[in-house]
């Protein structure tokens, strides 16, 4: 069941504070994630995140509506977020595809037959190992997830916001290019090396389970 | 039917398929995707691959708060309460 921002705000502004939970548990997690990209730990994000919502408090009374609630919370938790992030002197991260190109790859050109080879070319000479037909229940365990955390984690900044904003998150390409202010190729190359990268993870830990 | 085209080697298709799933694929391309596909067992789980991570990292966004961080947000609330009366 889904209800409406007026009624949420609404609950609010009454002292509602069920409503209030309701909301933290819905959002707060995501902001942590979303902070987490533009500063330097998980404590630091988790702060970022808590004074996201006393900035939501100071403002409700003031706020109109003029975009969704949850747009409204997300644009606070980012202004607090890229303010500390400067702070810990973080340049943001976002701005260029460029100096990943270590990773320009979404597979390792070993695994191809050389383009110069006379049958062939460019096909695989070493296959995917398969796993996509591994049921939800071995794919949703708890290792898994730890591993595709763990691999979002490491990848290049820009990379990692791509992935989490679109992906983890579900925004669409558009709010994805403005928040990283990259244009719609950009956009796609870095969501789909980050992709690239965690499918790796998953074929990896695959093969060595058996 | 076969398009004519040149054979889109899976070397280029692997590095294509975000492009394709997002229809943002010139249609020529789009047509050696679809006609390599149909053709190659390797990159259709390749492909599978891809989308089934796209899935699997959708489904991580489902975490539990901790207790206490909720209920010191939830006494921050009734703080902002008190100091509106």
């Amino acid at each position: 069941m889904s209800v409406s921002d007026t009624d949420v705000i609404a609950a609010l502004r009454a002292g509602d504070e069920a409503a209030f939970g309701r909301l933290v548990d819905r959002l707060h997690p995501s902001l942590v994630r979303m902070a987490r990209l533009y500063v330097s730990s998980d404590a630091v994000a988790e702060e970022v995140a808590q004074e996201t919502w006393l900035g939501v408090l100071n403002g409700l009374d003031r706020f109109e509506q003029r975009s969704s609630l949850k747009t409204w919370i997300f644009r606070i938790l980012t202004n607090i977020a890229k303010t500390r992030g400067a702070r810990e002197g973080r340049t943001l991260p976002f701005s260029s595809v460029g100096g990943d190109e270590e990773d320009g790859h979404a597979v390792d050109p070993e695994r191809f037959i050389p383009p110069d080879a006379d049958r062939w070319p460019r096909h695989w000479a070493v296959s995917p190992v398969a796993w996509s037909t591994e049921p939800d229940e071995r794919l949703l365990a708890g290792e898994v997830r730890d591993l595709i955390l763990r691999t979002i984690d490491t990848l290049p900044p820009n990379q990692r916001a791509a992935i989490v904003m679109r992906d983890v998150e579900g925004w669409d390409a558009g709010d994805v290019r403005n928040e990283l202010g990259v244009g719609d190729t950009n956009q796609r190359v870095l969501l789909h090396r980050a992709r690239s990268r965690v499918r790796q993870a998953l074929e990896d830990y695959f093969t060595q389970d058996g | 039917m076969n398009s004519g085209l040149p054979e889109m080697p899976c070397q280029e298709l692997v590095e294509v398929i975000t492009d394709y799933l997002e229809s943002a694929m010139p249609e020529r391309d789009r047509i050696r995707f679809e006609e390599h596909l149909a053709l190659c067992d390797d990159c259709r789980e390749y492909v599978a691959q891809l989308e089934r991570t796209r899935q699997l990292v959708g489904v991580i966004r489902e975490q539990e708060l901790d207790p206490e961080v909720r209920e010191g947000l939830v006494e921050a609330f009734r703080g902002w309460i008190r100091s509106r009366d």
